[in-house]
């Protein structure tokens, strides 16, 4: 299994470790309960060092970003951030992205950990002439501090005045005396930061964020409380509730595609899915009965299938049952009931529109 | 992590305690850890029968599904029911208040297929 730098500082601190789609992973450290209630009302410290990191620099650098994506990159001044699926020609989603500007013609594409590989593999075929794209993910350590007091306790390791660094804004600077990339982003809809620096400081970073959160009720955070936390704020996690077989319509990404932007791969079958419609969309539930559905349980109305599960868990801040389905379209409406398959019972449910939390 | 003294434990990481004919039947101090907060069970009723080794009920915690099985053949005569709205008793006290159900056993002498706290120690540590 591959691990990142800070696999022993996990093990130390006693954290349950699991395979997360080749890598070991913490996925709690003491409960995700507790982990997901510190990241809400005070903060949280998530080392996700697996995710890569791909470098696209040249002279046509953002000419090949703007093919590659369904957003637009092309609005971005350096120090900027964008959210964008990636598609194939037929409008499936091969995976979901941050794209930096680091300079005019030289960004940073940060993607999911199990589809690092392909993804490179994809961007370095679709570049345009000299443009060349690097696989860095094993350079870089990547560690996201989130909640409400994130602000207070990363101020203490910098000097740049992050109330000045703004949402999907980053600056190059040092943190812990560290060389690093400032992001404010996150997957927690908290206040938050991600830091990204050299792998060979990890541990240097980590131990001063750690000390520097010890009055403000920080607490490290496995990727059990990630999931809960995105959950609520209904943030799609790839493999889950998007993979191939969906376009960025379907799963309520609508907003990241750019029909008039100029081409991009995907961009026909977008566009007619678009004009023409399509039958299914990624809806919120909660659950009103007894169960907490799970990824690949079934959805009925009224006796007849019209969907399947594609994440669901117990939400710790609603102490409910929440998840996420693709649903027939026509009946999705807040409050609209539904039936899920729990095992070999019917579990009744309600649609939800909007953020959970 | 604890192991119970004087309970017996299956392999499934149940555990037993003989009051009577009576079979108390809870999961072990090693099983709750590794299942995290537990959020969600779903019992037998009163009145159900099974045979040792069937799945009679469901634990989940925030990140897992986790079936219980019976160590022992019986029907069920009581189930813990503070757990439908205080699940976390499992993890707090599961030798205790986190208690499953209670079980009229058909067969005492299937216990004695079972471990005993010193044998079910050893068990977990070559796990």
């Amino acid at each position: 299994m591959k691990k990142t730098p800070l696999n022993e500082t996990h093990k130390k601190l006693g954290a349950k470790m699991i395979d997360f789609g080749g890598w070991e992973m913490p996925v709690e450290y003491s409960s995700i309960i507790e982990e997901h209630k510190a990241v809400r009302e005070k903060c949280g410290i998530f080392d996700v060092s697996h995710m890569g990191e791909i470098i696209v620099s040249g002279k046509k650098a953002e000419d090949s970003i703007q093919r590659l994506i369904t957003n637009d990159a092309a609005k971005l001044s350096r120090g900027e951030i964008l959210y964008t699926p990636m598609c194939n020609e037929e409008g499936g989603i091969i995976d979901d992205l941050l794209v930096y500007k680091l300079e005019d013609n030289k960004f940073m594409l940060v993607v999911n950990a199990s589809n690092t590989e392909k993804d490179y593999k994809w961007i370095s075929s679709h570049l345009l002439e000299e443009t060349a794209a690097e696989n860095k993910s094993e350079d870089y350590a990547l560690i996201a501090l989130q909640g409400p007091e994130s602000r207070n306790i990363l101020q203490k390791l910098t000097n740049i005045n992050l109330a000045e660094l703004k949402y999907y804004k980053f600056e190059i600077s040092e943190a812990a005396e560290v060389d690093a990339i400032i992001s404010r982003t996150g997957y927690t809809g908290e206040l938050g930061y991600e830091l990204y620096f050299s792998a060979l400081k990890a541990e240097k970073v980590w131990d001063s964020l750690m000390e520097a959160g010890e009055n403000y009720g920080l607490k490290p955070a496995g990727l059990g409380a990630r999931n809960t936390l995105r959950l609520e704020k209904k943030m799609n996690l790839y493999g889950n509730d998007m993979t191939e077989k969906n376009h960025p319509l379907e799963a309520g990404l609508g907003w990241t595609v750019k029909l008039d932007k100029g081409d991009f791969i995907g961009r026909e079958k977008i566009k007619k899915y678009k004009e023409n419609g399509y039958p299914n969309k990624l809806a919120g539930f909660k659950i009103t009965g007894r169960g907490i559905a799970r990824h690949g349980y079934e959805v009925y109305d009224k006796g007849k299938k019209i969907g399947v599960v594609t994440s669901g868990s117990y939400s710790p801040t609603l102490e409910e049952n929440i998840g996420l389905a693709y649903l027939d379209k026509t009946i999705i409406e807040d409050g609209r009931e539904i039936e899920i398959k729990v095992r070999n019972r019917f579990v009744k449910a309600e649609i939800v529109e909007g953020a959970f939390v | 992590m604890s192991v119970k003294e004087g309970l017996i434990y299956s392999e499934d990481h149940e555990w037993v305690k003989k009051e009577g004919n009576t079979a108390v039947i809870g999961i072990s101090d090693f099983a709750q850890e590794e299942l995290g907060d537990i959020v969600f069970v779903e019992l037998p009723d009163a009145g159900d029968e099974f045979n040792q080794n069937d799945s009679f009920g469901v634990l989940e915690s925030v990140k897992a599904v986790s079936d219980v099985f019976v160590p022992v053949s019986g029907k069920v005569v009581e189930v813990n029911e503070e757990l439908f709205d205080n699940p976390e008793l499992i993890n707090e006290d599961p030798y205790g208040d986190g208690w499953l159900i209670k079980m009229e056993m058909s067969d005492e002498s299937e216990l004695e297929e079972l471990l005993s706290a010193e044998e079910y120690t050893e068990f977990i540590e070559e796990a």
